[in-house]
């Protein structure tokens, strides 16, 4: 079973490296950008099947440790369970 | 005077009827509000409840420590037309500026962050960081270098870990990024700030007198700038949240944590200066600091004796739909507000455009005196500027001697039945006390920070103090920082606390070398409101501006950081003081670390003879008690004084100041540079009741110094000329090992032993597992 977590900045946060991505499309002409947010995928394989134990195992684990939640929010999904 | 209310807000959610529980949330009181509406002659809309409420708190309007405050000295007694006078004093601007001569000038100042580093220690530091630089460049100076001053719980718990970790890195982070070096520090570890760190951060600039700039609104018609980063959702209402105890709850408070982006600093402080370079272009200027927009209108207009009118739709947004009370309560960072000379519009927007940053034309200067704010068009907020600064409310708060001093100063070793040291205690005392989290070796810290960037250190991170050579024009002088505060001296005797944080922190500038010139403080105590929090506080601004009229340093600005208080009560008072001092000649630098063998090692200020409150009682015995170590002012000066005339005598090869640990950790921490020394030590001629305060005690006043054979006698007699007890202990070996002979006996170590208890013991407590 294979799960993805997404890492993303939360909208109300300032990304500066989103920022700085968004002025290098730009600058090498991708015309109508309107914002350019940057996260990070987490993958994991693990052994089992999809279960609510797992999940709320999977969403304690990325408050405490795959995401900062002060700052970043994150959702995950499972693939193959 | 009643006046006519203002339209409705655009955003309806903004027109609620102010209830009790809304006065209640905005952190004001009853009576407060009550003013508010008298102010106003009317009752205030949201958006003006919430500007009153970020501007009437303790981090903007120092309501509950202004009367205390106008006790510091901000002039100096010794200043000439030359040197020394203090060009902007404390509390006129966002920095106090002092002149160091020909025709150059340094700006500096400490600030908190201690409650956004509480709840994100990474962002909440690196904004700190980025804070003060922004204060500094604001007047019109180049930042050169940074320090800070950090307090923690005990390095044994997983949350000090976590809280040090992610503050390290987000001062490395900002610090490094935006290319100002970070050249010394303090770090103590104490349970009393458990789950609410101390973070001070200090920014030191330079500038030319003639480029001194102000944050005034003046001049009718003249426009107002908005420059730099766009305003986001980020830290709403952080100045109301720096003035509120911590408490479980604080986590929901969360999105009052902003982001900071030290390259987009990096932009703009080069485009400030380039601005701020061209004559007559700028009228003044400020950073949006806490209460951003807010703070940096009414402040401005309140300064000039002005009223400023802005148009919110002009300010650029990084979020759409924004009201207004969120616009004027956002503290997103980078942004700073631009008075400019009319007419010249056209130039200030083409040197943004080049640094590819903000330039929006958002108001304008008037003569109402009034901070007048619209959105869509419509008046949002109209509030007399000066309501919101000079007249902001100023309390006199009780102040009542905490019930546990009696028992604390009533204690002496000999009534508390304290057995004394033998040999085997006093052998493996050494090497506890120098692996002690707040006396180890800060290399974990300090090595994450740039400390080389611009070129100027000269003396490292670890010395006694750092020195840093300033290049001005074509000339270049030398200066010394260092921070200081033991907030466990305070704790037990809050006003001799602080005068030792100050003279502890002159002494440890005589001996790099420096004359002390002028000092920033910043005062870090618990919730005022309770009296035996305003006791300590009182008590320690006594005691700071004492020491500040003794040794003629002014206070060119601080920083007040009260409600530091988690579930288990409030922290010690920690009055942390930064002073800066000035070095005549390059040659006069003296570094901490013994240089030649067959030198000798000699104690100024005879032998320590007090327990109370030190490091050895806490680590031992498990006590936080006693009295804080005696001060005698007039012999502090004599030492001081002397020790700095026998250093550009050219007769002292190093120098080390007595502190947290006492006599043997000094002499240790001589011996730990890169000349790998040894050293031969007799005290057994030096009289002491007891053997622990003999060696582990922390009196005052007391500096270790290497002479050279030859300069034994010259030494020796310039001291007996100035009063100044001094004692030959010892010489220096090339030897791999200290032994200390004493009365009940010779103790012995490997040097390479206590180095790497002292070099050591922070990393090792920060190992992650499973990472080599």
């Amino acid at each position: 079973m294979k799960i993805k977590v997404f890492v993303t900045p939360k909208r109300n946060v300032l990304d500066p490296q989103g920022v700085a991505v968004g002025h290098a499309l730009e600058s090498l002409g991708l015309k109508g950008l309107k914002g350019t947010r940057v996260g990070k995928v987490v993958e994991l394989e693990v052994d089992g099947a999809d279960s609510p134990q797992l999940r709320s195992q999977i969403d304690k684990l990325c408050r405490d440790l795959l995401s900062n939640p002060v700052i970043e929010d994150y959702h995950y999904e499972i693939a193959g369970g | 005077m009643k006046s006519a209310e203002l339209p409705p807000n655009p955003d309806p959610v903004l027109n609620q009827p102010i209830t009790p529980e809304l006065i209640k949330k905005h952190g004001l009181l009853p009576e407060e509000y009550d003013q508010v509406c008298r102010h106003l002659g009317r009752t205030p809309s949201l958006t003006e409840l919430g500007i009153f409420s970020v501007m009437w708190s303790e981090h903007c309007a120092y309501k509950n420590t202004r009367p205390l405050l106008k006790g510091f000295p901000t002039e100096k007694r010794g200043a000439t037309a030359a040197f020394g006078r203090v060009l902007v004093k404390a509390g006129e601007e966002n920095a106090g500026i002092i002149d160091v001569g020909d025709g150059w000038a340094i700006a500096f100042k400490i600030e908190s962050h201690n409650h956004p580093s509480a709840i994100e220690p990474f962002e909440g530091a690196a904004t700190g960081v980025g804070g003060i630089i922004r204060d500094i460049f604001t007047m019109g100076a180049r930042p050169v270098l940074l320090t800070n001053s950090l307090r923690f719980g005990e390095l044994d718990s997983p949350v000090t870990k976590r809280l040090l970790r992610g503050v390290v890195a987000g001062i490395a982070h900002y610090g490094n990024c935006v290319g100002v070096p970070t050249v010394a520090g303090d770090v103590y570890f104490d349970r009393s700030y458990e789950g609410n760190p101390l973070v001070n951060a200090l920014c030191l600039g330079t500038l030319r007198h003639d480029q001194i700039r102000r944050g005034k609104a003046t001049g009718l018609g003249n426009p107002v700038y908005y420059v730099g980063a766009a305003t986001g959702r980020d830290g709403l209402g952080g100045a109301a949240f720096a003035s509120k105890e911590l408490s479980a709850e604080s986590s929901s408070d969360r999105p009052a944590v902003q982001k900071g982006d030290p390259f987009m600093e990096k932009l703009l402080i080069e485009a400030c200066l380039e601005m701020m370079a061209v004559p007559g272009l700028v009228v003044g200027i400020q950073d949006m600091g806490a209460a951003g927009l807010t703070c940096s209108t009414c402040e401005t207009a309140s300064r000039g004796g002005a009223g400023i009118e802005i148009e919110l739709d002009q300010v650029p947004q990084r979020e759409a739909g924004m009201n207004s009370y969120e616009v004027m309560l956002s503290e997103s960072q980078e942004r700073m507000l631009v008075i400019v000379q009319k007419g010249r519009e056209r130039e200030i927007e083409e040197v943004f455009a080049k640094w590819d940053l903000h330039a929006a034309h958002v108001g304008t200067v008037t003569d109402t005196g009034r901070m007048v704010v619209r959105h869509h068009g419509v008046v949002v907020a109209d509030i007399p500027a000066t309501a919101l600064t000079d007249n902001a409310p100023v309390y006199h708060r009780e102040a009542r001697r905490p019930a546990y001093l009696d028992r604390t100063s009533a204690w002496t070793p000999e009534g508390s039945g304290l057995r004394d040291l033998d040999l085997e205690g006093a052998r493996a005392t050494l090497p506890r006390l120098l692996a002690l989290p707040t006396i180890a070796s800060k290399r974990w810290i300090y090595r994450q920070y740039d400390h080389m960037v611009q070129h100027g250190t000269v003396v490292l991170p670890g010395s006694d103090a750092g020195v840093v050579r300033l290049r001005l024009g074509s000339s270049e002088k030398f200066i010394a920082i260092k921070n200081d505060c033991n907030g466990r001296y305070c704790y037990l005797n809050p006003r001799r606390g602080a005068l030792i944080a100050m003279v502890e922190c002159l002494r440890n500038l005589v001996c790099s070398g420096a004359t002390p010139l002028a000092m920033t403080d910043n005062l870090n105590f618990g919730n005022p409101y309770k009296p035996e929090n305003f006791y300590q506080l009182k008590e320690c601004v006594e005691g700071l501006a004492e020491a500040c009229r003794y040794f003629d340093v002014p206070v060119v600005g601080g920083n007040v950081s009260l409600y530091n208080e988690s579930p288990e009560g409030a922290i010690d008072p920690t009055p942390t003081v930064s002073v800066v001092g000035f070095i005549e000649k390059e040659a006069h630098i003296t570094r901490q670390f013994a240089r030649a063998a067959g030198s000798r090692l000699v104690l100024l200020g005879g032998a320590p003879t007090e327990l109370g409150g030190s490091q050895f009682l806490g680590a031992v015995h498990g006590l936080k008690t006693g009295d804080a170590p005696a001060v005698d002012l007039d012999g502090e000066k004599r030492l001081q004084d002397y020790l700095l005339g026998q250093i550009r005598k050219g007769r002292i090869l190093a120098a080390h100041d007595l502190s947290e640990g006492g006599l043997l950790v000094g002499i240790s921490e001589m011996l730990f540079g890169t000349e790998k020394l040894g050293a031969e030590v007799d005290l057994s001629g030096l009289g002491s009741l007891r053997m622990d305060a003999l060696l582990y005690g922390e009196s005052q006043g007391r500096v270790l110094v290497e002479v050279a054979p030859g300069d034994l006698a010259d030494v020796a007699a310039d001291a007996s000329l100035s009063a100044v007890p001094a004692e030959e202990i010892g010489t220096f070996r090339q030897s791999a090992t200290l032994s200390v002979a004493t009365s009940i006996g010779t103790l012995d170590w490997r040097v390479a032993d206590l180095r790497s208890e002292w070099e050591s013991s922070i990393e090792r407590a920060m190992k992650r597992p499973g990472l080599g």
